[in-house]
């Protein structure tokens, strides 16, 4: 039972790190961009709802929907003023400009809230668990996970089923045409961006609840977002959330025989889709 | 006379001997200066080899890694593997560090040349955070918290009773003289193996594939094979680096030797503000790097915060660096791989 146990954990896990991967994706599917700061704005995001919380007492998650649009306007500005203009046909620029703003970011937390480690105050959530058949499941991992699925619904109405949404494809496939067609792709970018920026603080809430967080963790959340992303193939955020529970069950899998392997067999699980299904898991052409 | 394809010019002969002048005074400091003076003039040579060969990878190659740190901790692991488990001569040791991160670049390469364009850069990365991991788990050398060089290996390292008696240096001081030595001749071998790869056909290659891969395949350029070439070399080079830097320090950790701040963060930072796709930018960055650290290293993490910001307004505003500035003003190429005619009829040449 307890293998049982352990596999269900790793696949509400995995909800968190589909949450982590749904902003990194979205942001690659409409403008090829490989934001190598994502994880230090998840991290940053988690800090503003800190702030928020200590100064106004409220519970994280109504402080999330405080953050949510400071968040999306951030986002939106930083599109518009820096990233926007290292976009091209050379993947240098944008690849060295977001690794200095990963590395700005984390030495600006440092400054600003210390190493110490912080932690969301979940309140009653922390504890509260529900027992289905032989498995205790915590109502905050099922919280999680939900929201994933969540925001991937929301995400995938979005972009098939609105105007906005058909603005992010068409500028995809080809926004020279799509400048032609009346869409000005500089505010495309810029509104997918702070999309992306409200799914980072959806990420945030559930990382600062679920465990300490420090200025120095989102390299790492950064890589799991990838790892996520490439497992389940570019381009589907399905699959993106297949891979984040594939991350997760052997994470999991790999506590549960040696508590120092639950990082390295993550880690492992992806080289090994990357070795036997390089597009990953399920790839689908386009976004 | 008839037409001839150079790259030589008048500046780039003055700028071979300078050099010439500049590595033989250089060869001399560790006799006549300080020891500070020895080790920070090993922090630049050994930063400057590490800027060299990640800008041949990223400024070259267009392969953008965030993962060099891999090479770096392999390497100086390596040399501890071999000195401390082995009882193998640190010297010998040291060649062996790359061999290791030539080893390891071979599966990783596998990996990473799968993942395409920017995602690269965080295949680089993973590769690196597993090879930490595993090292990690390394209990022979210290696992998680690291080990020490073990005195009677280092005391007993050839050549050291030589230089000792040849300078009368102490013990500690005549490691660190040797240490420097081999720190200088790495980069003065990077940096002559670089030019002589961009002046050869296959450098030429190298730059056809980065500025556009399907027209440098269609006039016959092996584009895969460049790449792996240049991935393997450059890996080969900071696994070497690694071990001089952690000969030199004594003292290895996982955290420290796979850093992917010291070794990838402060690399790509010097390359890209002094000049990224040049061998002038890394030598002028890494000046810059320095002063920056001497005048803000005790602001901690505004340095750090500092040196991204300047990184990113570089890239935004004059995205080759200031030694793209200096040659863009003067016309100046001190290590010219541009290929000019010279000689013909025409009475004006080309200049």
């Amino acid at each position: 039972m307890i293998w049982l146990d352990t596999l269900v954990q790793g696949v509400l896990l995995g909800g968190l790190y589909a949450l982590f991967a749904a902003g990194l994706s979205l942001v690659f599917g409409i403008m090829r961009l490989v934001n190598l700061a994502h994880g230090d704005l998840i991290v940053a995001a988690a800090y503003l709802i800190l702030v928020l919380v200590s100064l106004t007492g409220l519970h994280p998650i109504a402080a999330a929907l405080v953050a949510a649009p400071l968040m999306f306007a951030a986002g939106w500005l930083l599109q518009r003023g820096i990233l926007n203009r290292t976009l091209g046909e050379d993947i240098l620029p944008p690849l060295l400009v977001t690794f200095g703003l990963s590395v700005v970011i984390q030495n600006a937390l440092l400054e600003g809230f210390s190493a110490d480690s912080q932690r969301l105050p979940p309140g009653d959530l922390a504890t509260a668990s529900i027992a289905i058949g032989p498995v205790n499941l915590g109502v905050l991992s099922l919280l999680t996970f939900a929201s994933a699925v969540a925001v991937i619904l929301v995400l995938n109405f979005i972009l098939y089923r609105t105007a906005l949404g058909r603005a992010f494809r068409a500028t995809s496939d080809d926004p020279v045409t799509a400048r032609l067609m009346g869409i000005r792709p500089d505010n495309v970018f810029a509104l997918a961006t702070g999309l992306a920026m409200v799914v980072v603080t959806i990420a945030a809430l559930y990382l600062g609840m679920r465990a300490n967080f420090d200025p120095a963790i989102g390299p790492a959340r950064l890589i799991y977002a990838f790892e996520a992303v490439i497992i389940g193939g570019l381009g589907s955020l399905w699959g993106t959330l297949a891979g984040g529970i594939i991350i997760g069950v052997a994470q999991t899998l790999g506590a549960a025989i040696n508590p120092e392997w639950q990082i390295l067999a993550g880690h492992l699980a992806f080289l090994a889709v990357l070795a036997l299904r390089p597009r990953g898991l399920f790839p689908r052409g386009g976004m | 006379m008839a037409w001839r394809s150079v790259t030589r010019t008048r500046a780039s002969r003055a700028a071979g001997l300078a050099a010439f002048l500049g590595i033989a005074v250089l060869a001399a400091v560790p006799v006549v200066a300080s020891r500070g003076l020895v080790q920070d003039l090993f922090f630049i040579l050994t930063m400057l080899t590490l800027a060299q060969l990640w800008n041949l990878l990223a400024g070259y190659g267009g392969l953008v890694s965030v993962g060099q740190q891999a090479f770096v901790g392999i390497g100086g692991y390596a040399l501890f593997g071999f000195v401390a488990l082995a009882g193998i001569d640190p010297l010998l040791a040291v060649p062996l560090g790359g061999a290791v991160a030539l080893a390891l670049a071979l599966p990783t390469a596998f990996f990473v040349f799968r993942l395409y364009g920017a995602y690269f850069a965080i295949g680089t990365w993973v590769i690196a955070e597993v090879t930490r991991l595993s090292v990690a788990q390394w209990k022979a050398l210290g696992g998680g918290t690291g080990t020490s060089l073990p005195r009677e290996a280092t005391g007993a390292m050839w050549g050291l009773e030589f230089v000792e008696q040849a300078t009368g240096l102490r013990s500690a001081a005549a490691r660190d003289a040797i240490a420097y030595w081999l720190a200088l001749a790495l980069a003065v071998a990077t940096i002559a193996g670089i030019y002589a790869l961009l002046r050869s056909r296959r450098g030429l290659a190298l730059a056809a594939v980065r500025d556009n891969p399907e027209a440098a395949r269609s006039v016959g350029v092996d584009a895969a094979r460049i790449r792996w070439i240049v991935y393997l070399a450059a890996a080969f080079g900071t696994g070497v680096t690694g071990a001089v830097i952690y000969l030199q320090k004594a003292r290895i950790s996982p955290d420290a030797a796979f850093s992917v701040t010291d070794w990838t963060a402060y690399v790509i930072f010097v390359v890209v503000i002094g000049g990224i796709g040049t061998i002038e930018g890394p030598i002028l960055g890494i000046l810059v790097l320095f002063l920056l650290q001497n005048t803000l290293a005790d602001y901690g993490s505004w340095y750090l915060m500092a040196l991204g910001l300047i990184g990113i307004a570089v890239m935004l505003f004059a995205p080759r660096g200031l030694w793209g500035l200096i040659s863009d003003r003067t016309g100046l190429h001190l290590f010219p791989i541009r290929r000019r005619l010279e000689g013909g009829t025409l009475p004006d040449k080309e200049r």
